[in-house]
């Protein structure tokens, strides 16, 4: 494994390994000292066409706990008129002699066309692009759901007999497929709650199960239900009428929260929108898993950096 | 001064070898003895003689974007495939919405000499789908034209569609729709399927082309008009026409090369040389789009050519342009999707590329191989398999789809109104082509006599 692209390419060992190493990760990281040795003098970019404070910040968390030296490169506008095209940029980073990209960027493919254009030699990190992949977010997703269930004996283990139910816009998610393929892969199986509007018109080709009722997926009995944030332009653009109905429809509200049973995890990829799709009652539960999230996301990172800088793992070669 | 050029051995159509005399610009003998005086004698050693290829479909970029393609460019591609003939459209800058553009680009051509050019004019003025543009004085210039399209963009709304089909008829014309419901196709990347779900691309759905091809014909068909729908990409689209012509409704229909051979799965890499408008399908449709073809249901295939620089290509896919380059590859893609499949024969073939598209698009002069016609011709090597690449273009542009993959067949020459514009495999040079074109150009009377 050279670059990591997509969750759907990703197999079930590299999956695994990505998680273990992420444990290893997460012991440094109950240390006084968390900095490791593993990339001193190796340079990452964070490469970062969009916004995105979180995903920025814990990237660049997990490589400065790694040693690497980490450069910040924010570029907004990303299209070919907007200024200096996908191409230009790679191959000035190329030529400043980088070791690592990491990649968040609106148009979907743009990874997959970094690490296979030729125009940059060196390992690939998708970070989030467009409405197609988020695998850092699902693989730490998987961490945490496979750290509360198994806690110390975690390592080597799948997420087999799990059933995780993802509510909101899939269509527009990339959090939700990097989830969803990956989520097969470890063994879980995948519900999905939205309306017909939020979801892609072939969803019958992926692997999960369809619900329209938010009530009648909960009451089926689900070990994790993961809630997406909505976006406010959807309304303008009649994928729904508007909050209020989102809301009573597939809003994890306080009713419907006091309604789960309680060994029930909930999360969230955040930023949230309380009060529209999660309830601060179920957001700021003991059955919350939204800040656990956060915190492995810089274990995952660290891992997915290790793995593919220092290809250190045979298995993940 | 008397010019001929005998071929010797030429299968014409296919059919068994014979020899073909050209004198002056016309074809003057077919089954000439093989002694037969001519100036220049070629041997076509038992390969494929077809009429000049026509394409009802190609952008020449000309003027405005000659970054692309220019008439000159343009039409040394079409020759490099086996066109004599190409169909200009009008999305150029300035747009082709009046006299003065169109005839410009049909004395830019008529100078090159490659390939006798008919520019295609807009429907609406400035391709804004508002208001009708300056159709009859096209239709009266010397440009002579006579098939409107704001291809690119659909004609959208419904009363001017009806206004436009009617007005397009007064003048003998064909409005030649580009089928896209723009309101389902906001932002679209791709087929709307799976795969446009898996990859994150905004799906293009069958049904925005479906839709719009069901309401033209039913309007062709209240209004008695001429309808001719444009680069036709699904199964649906194909019951739509094979439904109205069934009926009486006087529609014509095309297919592109690509939407014969390539299928959604060549987005996966995101290689955006595989964006095109409208989008590449399924193996299902592609299919269907064969066998229509087959049937008489799909009229014709016509490239869509659609020059692009390589920094529009070489990008993210959501900001790359649509379209892929295909004079060139046309005959060889019809030999491996509809000839080696057992689908046409070669006379067949010469109907869809050429004397089909001529009649729709009122090319008089094109299309024939009978003794008297213009000496408009290809003769092409079935057999010559070859990995396609890009020193296999001849325009401007490098935006082919089929680089890597293996084509069978090969054009050998291009004759257009006697004298040659592919010659043994090369493109013949500028001045003399030029130079030939002044002496010749007249046999395709459109170019240069008003018809008012």
């Amino acid at each position: 494994m050279r670059h990591l692209l997509s969750t759907h390419d990703l197999d079930r060992d590299n999956a695994i390994s990505i998680l273990d190493i992420a444990e290893d990760m997460a012991s440094f990281g109950h240390r006084d000292v968390k900095k490791l040795p593993a990339l001193r003098g190796k340079a990452v970019v964070n490469l970062f066409y969009e916004d995105s404070t979180r995903t920025r910040t814990s990237f660049e968390a997990a490589e400065k706990r790694l040693s690497a030296d980490v450069i910040n490169f924010s570029a907004k506008g990303s299209s070919v008129s907007k200024g200096e095209s996908l191409k230009d940029t790679a191959q000035t980073l190329d030529a400043m002699g980088i070791d690592a990209v990491v990649i968040r960027h609106g148009s979907s493919g743009a990874p997959h066309l970094l690490a296979h254009s030729g125009w940059i030699d060196v390992p690939v990190i998708n970070a989030g692009d467009g409405t197609h992949e988020h695998p850092t977010q699902a693989l730490l997703d998987a961490f945490t759901m496979r750290k509360k269930i198994y806690g110390e004996d975690s390592r080597g283990k799948d997420l087999s007999g799990v059933r995780v139910c993802i509510v909101g816009d899939i269509l527009h998610s990339r959090v939700a497929r990097s989830n969803i393929w990956l989520l097969s892969t470890l063994g879980a199986s995948v519900d999905i709650v939205a309306p017909i509007t939020l979801l892609p018109h072939s969803i019958g080709a992926w692997p999960v199960r369809v619900w329209h009722s938010l009530d009648d997926a909960l009451a089926s009995g689900c070990d994790v239900v993961m809630m997406l944030r909505i976006q406010a332009e959807r309304m303008t653009h009649a994928y729904f009428p508007n909050a209020r109905e989102y809301g009573r429809f597939w809003g994890l509200t306080a009713q419907r929260y006091r309604r789960l049973n309680s060994e029930t995890i909930i999360m969230h990829p955040g930023p949230m929108n309380r009060g529209l799709e999660i309830s601060s009652e179920a957001a700021d539960s003991p059955q919350s898993l939204i800040l656990e999230q956060v915190s492995n996301g810089v274990f995952v990172r660290m891992s997915v950096l290790y793995s593919l800088l220092t290809g250190a793992k045979g298995q993940l070669a | 001064m008397t010019t001929s050029t005998l071929f010797l051995n030429a299968r014409v159509l296919g059919a068994d070898s014979e020899n073909v005399l050209v004198e002056n610009g016309r074809i003057a003998r077919r089954g000439a003895p093989a002694d037969c005086e001519a100036v220049e004698v070629v041997d076509v050693a038992g390969n494929i003689m077809l009429p000049g290829l026509v394409d009802l479909h190609t952008h020449l970029r000309e003027p405005g974007f000659e970054q692309s393609e220019t008439v000159l460019t343009g039409t040394q591609a079409a020759a490099a495939g086996g066109f004599t003939t190409v169909f200009a459209m009008a999305n150029t800058n300035p747009v082709a919405d009046n006299a003065g553009v169109v005839e410009q680009v049909a004395r830019l051509g008529e100078e090159a000499g490659y390939a006798t050019v008919h520019p295609i004019g807009a429907v609406t003025e400035g391709l804004a789908g508002e208001r009708l543009a300056d159709i009859g004085g096209m239709a009266a210039s010397r440009a002579h034209v006579r098939v409107f399209s704001d291809d690119g963009k659909c004609v959208h709304d419904s009363l001017l569609m009806r206004r436009a089909l009617e007005y397009v008829a007064t003048f003998d014309g064909v409005l030649a729709q580009h089928a896209q419901d723009p309101r389902l196709t906001v932002d679209a990347q791709m087929n709307e399927g799976e795969v446009s779900a898996r990859l994150g691309l905004t799906g293009w759905p069958a049904v925005a082309e479906e839709s719009i091809i069901a309401r033209d014909v039913l309007l062709a068909e209240y209004l008695g008009a001429r309808l001719h729908i444009c680069h036709v990409s699904t199964r649906g689209s194909v019951e739509i026409v094979r439904a109205a012509k069934a009926r009486g409704v006087c529609v014509t229909a095309e297919v592109t090369p690509h939407h014969l051979l390539l299928t959604e799965e060549f987005a996966l890499g995101y290689d955006a040389r595989f964006k095109v408008n409208p989008p590449l399908r399924t193996e299902e449709d592609v299919i269907a789009l064969r066998r229509a073809v087959a049937d008489g249901t799909i009229d014709i295939v016509a490239t869509d050519h659609a020059p692009h620089p390589i920094d529009t290509k070489d990008c993210e896919w959501d900001s790359a342009a649509f379209g892929m380059v295909g004079l060139e590859s046309a005959l060889p893609i019809v030999n491996k999707t509809l000839v080696q499949t057992g689908m046409l024969d070669w006379s067949a073939v010469a109907r869809v590329l050429s004397s089909s598209p001529a009649e729709i698009g009122k090319a008089s002069s094109a299309g024939s191989l009978g003794e008297g016609a213009v000496a408009d011709l290809v003769i092409f090597d079935p057999h010559a398999s070859r990995v396609w690449s890009t020193s296999d273009l001849s325009g401007r542009s490098l935006n082919t789809p089929y680089a890597g993959i293996e084509l069978p067949g090969r054009v050998i020459h291009t004759m257009r109104h006697g004298y040659f514009t592919f010659h043994d495999g090369n493109l013949r040079d500028e001045a003399l082509v030029a130079a030939d074109a002044q002496k010749y150009g007249h046999l395709s009377s459109t170019q240069t006599v008003a018809k008012d």
